[in-house]
């Protein structure tokens, strides 16, 4: 009973990762219906960034992790400004092989700058270990990123809801044409709703070192996740991300303690499933129009 | 002349056999004899430009776009490589078209998962069998080998009388019969009227099903001829190379392929050919300059043809021998690649 339940505490604390690594991309699938491969690579340079100024600088871990933030958003803005704007319009295609390719030059490049093997962020002794509350053994370092990811989807759920910013992203995303004929700045809301994407997947490869791994093909081996996250959850909503990802989250760590020796077939299997079932998605409208 | 034959007209037309294309494949055979010191390389090329093949046929004429095409080449691969490590077909061309076949049976039984829903869907899907296939390849290292792959692979001649020998020839002219005939096969599929039905659901979909064309039904089936392709294609390498090894599955391949047929040029067959050149030449400068990082040039090439545009470079490399046409034969130009975004 308490295997399941640390399992289960488990699996959310995965899920809650993967949703901030990958909501930047439900936003961008579904505002511009542009599919960036590349989202990793953002979660990637986060990562890095707050390797090196833990390991290297020693700066505090929770300093460094706004830090992750803030450098992945910079890198984001920029090359939206500079290349990603002139693809919107282009096929599907394009977009592919485009944001493949930036993918590999990250990985070369990370690769050749902090060679190919996994590096680990020093953690403070407190998020170290694990306790055990009522005979369920709950990972300190879990916990963190289950508070630190619900309080940023709550946040987000405020934003996109209560705030002016929330909805002028809703009618865009709802019909571009018609939120730019009322005024709205679409171009712009865009920019920044990508660089604040990215930021979040900053943020999560900063986070995800210790549990998921951080090595420069790190863009390439979870690719497929995000991939999952967004065209199962869809992009109406950020719930139908946030559930799927809490979905994979669960049934990858189930899947890998109960059937170890069928361990990654559960998560391709669910997801297969799911697309035959509900082809454009458990939650609503699909992802890409 | 009404509309209909008119059709047919043009369909005929495009379809008759050009200079260009006889002096291509001369020029392909004479490599052979040309360079005997190079069959390695140019198998490989061979091998590849199958393989780009396969993807042109549902990428350029489908408008499929497919992360996962490995997936195909693999089980070709492994079904090549069992079949001769345990004798079950010793024979190279026959296991070559049962390892398609296997290949084949893969592809329409995914058939069904990749035809529904939309583009970002079918990158999922694709990519999402290709890697379960390589789980599963991992898995089962009791059958596949495992990390090491198959091993201790010996092939017996082909068709009881060439033996594959150490340099590679026979196994040059072997891919290049190979090569030779799947493309006759899909050069007439792509002139067929079914072909024809392809391009107009590559169109538009819609309309293609309004004029009573089956869309799902002809997607099926380009699927998985176009697996039977990649299947060949991955028997070719094991028989060629005696070995398998899990990264046949790998992603690194089908975005490579994916690079391979967008330096050729989508929608005319020949673009997977003229592509596996350029791309392995490319790879070779490549890893000369920087032997390890590599993919960090593959990556910019591909990031630069992106930003200049596909369509606005293959025009600026046609620009050359149009002239020369132009200025020779007093005609408009003739070399033009029909190319289309997908």
């Amino acid at each position: 009973m308490t295997s399941i339940l640390t399992n289960l505490f488990d699996g959310v604390a995965y899920g809650m990762l993967l949703f901030v690594l990958a909501c930047g991309l439900a936003v961008t699938l579904g505002l511009m219906n542009f599919v960036n491969l590349a989202h990793g690579a953002f979660a990637m340079a986060g990562g890095y960034v707050c390797m090196l100024l833990v390991n290297q600088h020693g700066w505090p871990f929770f300093a460094a992790l706004p830090l992750a933030f803030v450098s992945s958003a910079v890198i984001g803005i920029v090359l939206e400004r500079v290349l990603y704007r002139h693809l919107y319009a282009r096929s599907h295609l394009d977009q592919v092989l485009f944001t493949i390719g930036l993918t590999f030059m990250s990985v070369a490049a990370v690769d050749y700058i902090q060679g190919s093997s996994r590096v680990f962020i020093n953690l403070p002794a407190a998020l170290q270990g694990q306790f055990d509350l009522f005979g369920v053994g709950i990972g300190r370092y879990r916990l963190m990123i289950i508070v630190i990811c619900g309080l940023l989807t709550i946040g987000l759920q405020m934003v996109l809801a209560k705030t002016r910013f929330g909805s002028r992203l809703r009618a865009a995303v709802d019909d571009p044409r018609a939120a730019s004929g009322l005024g709205i700045n679409v171009p712009q809301v865009f920019a920044f709703t990508f660089a604040f994407g990215c930021g979040l997947a900053g943020l999560g490869g900063a986070l995800s070192a210790e549990i998921l791994g951080l090595d420069p093909y790190f863009p390439l081996k979870f690719m497929i996740y995000f991939l999952i996250v967004v065209t199962v959850g869809g992009s109406s909503s950020i719930t139908g991300p946030f559930l799927a990802s809490l979905l994979l989250g669960i049934g990858d760590v189930a899947g890998k303690y109960y059937v170890p020796k069928m361990g990654p077939f559960v998560i391709y299997t669910m997801m297969i499933v799911i697309l035959i079932w509900r082809p454009n998605g458990l939650f609503g409208r699909t992802a890409a129009r | 002349m009404n509309a209909s034959s008119d059709v047919g007209y043009h369909a005929q037309r495009q379809a008759r056999w050009h200079y260009g294309e006889a002096a291509f494949w001369l020029v392909v055979l004479a490599c052979g004899f040309l360079f005997p010191s190079r069959y390695l390389i140019m198998t490989d090329i061979l091998r590849l430009a199958l393989f780009a093949m396969s993807l042109d046929l549902i990428l350029g004429y489908a408008g499929i776009v497919s992360l996962g095409h490995a997936a195909f080449f693999g089980v070709g691969a492994y079904a090549a490589g069992l079949l001769a490590l345990h004798g079950i077909i010793n024979e190279p061309v026959l296991a070559l078209i049962a390892a398609g076949l296997a290949a084949m049976v893969l592809g329409f039984a995914t058939s069904f998962l990749v035809i529904r829903g939309v583009d970002l869907t079918r990158l999922m899907v694709t990519l999402g069998i290709a890697l379960l296939l390589e789980a599963l390849a991992e898995r089962f290292s009791n059958i596949t080998g495992g990390t090491d792959g198959l091993q201790g692979i010996e092939m017996q001649p082909i068709l009881g009388a060439i033996t594959f020998d150490m340099f590679g020839k026979a196994g040059f002219f072997y891919s290049l019969a190979v090569l030779f005939i799947l493309f006759l096969l899909a050069r007439r599929i792509v002139h067929s009227p079914f072909g024809l039905s392809l391009r107009a659901i590559k169109n538009n979909p819609l309309r293609a099903a309004a004029i009573g064309i089956p869309v799902n039904r002809r997607l099926i089936a380009i699927y998985t001829i176009a697996a039977f392709y990649a299947g060949i294609a991955g028997a070719l390498f094991t028989q060629t190379t005696a070995i398998a090894s899990l990264d046949v599955f790998a992603f690194d391949r089908s975005a490579d392929l994916m690079l391979v047929l967008v330096i050729g040029g989508t929608g005319y067959l020949y673009g997977g050919l003229i592509g596996a050149v350029i791309f392995r030449m490319l790879q070779e400068v490549f890893s000369t300059i920087t032997p390890q990082y590599w993919q960090f040039w593959i990556g910019l090439v591909l990031v630069v043809i992106v930003l200049v545009g596909r369509q606005r470079l293959h025009r600026w490399v046609l620009y050359v021998p149009n002239l020369i046409i132009k200025q020779v034969m007093g005609r408009k130009a003739v070399v033009a690649v029909p190319e289309s975004d997908a």
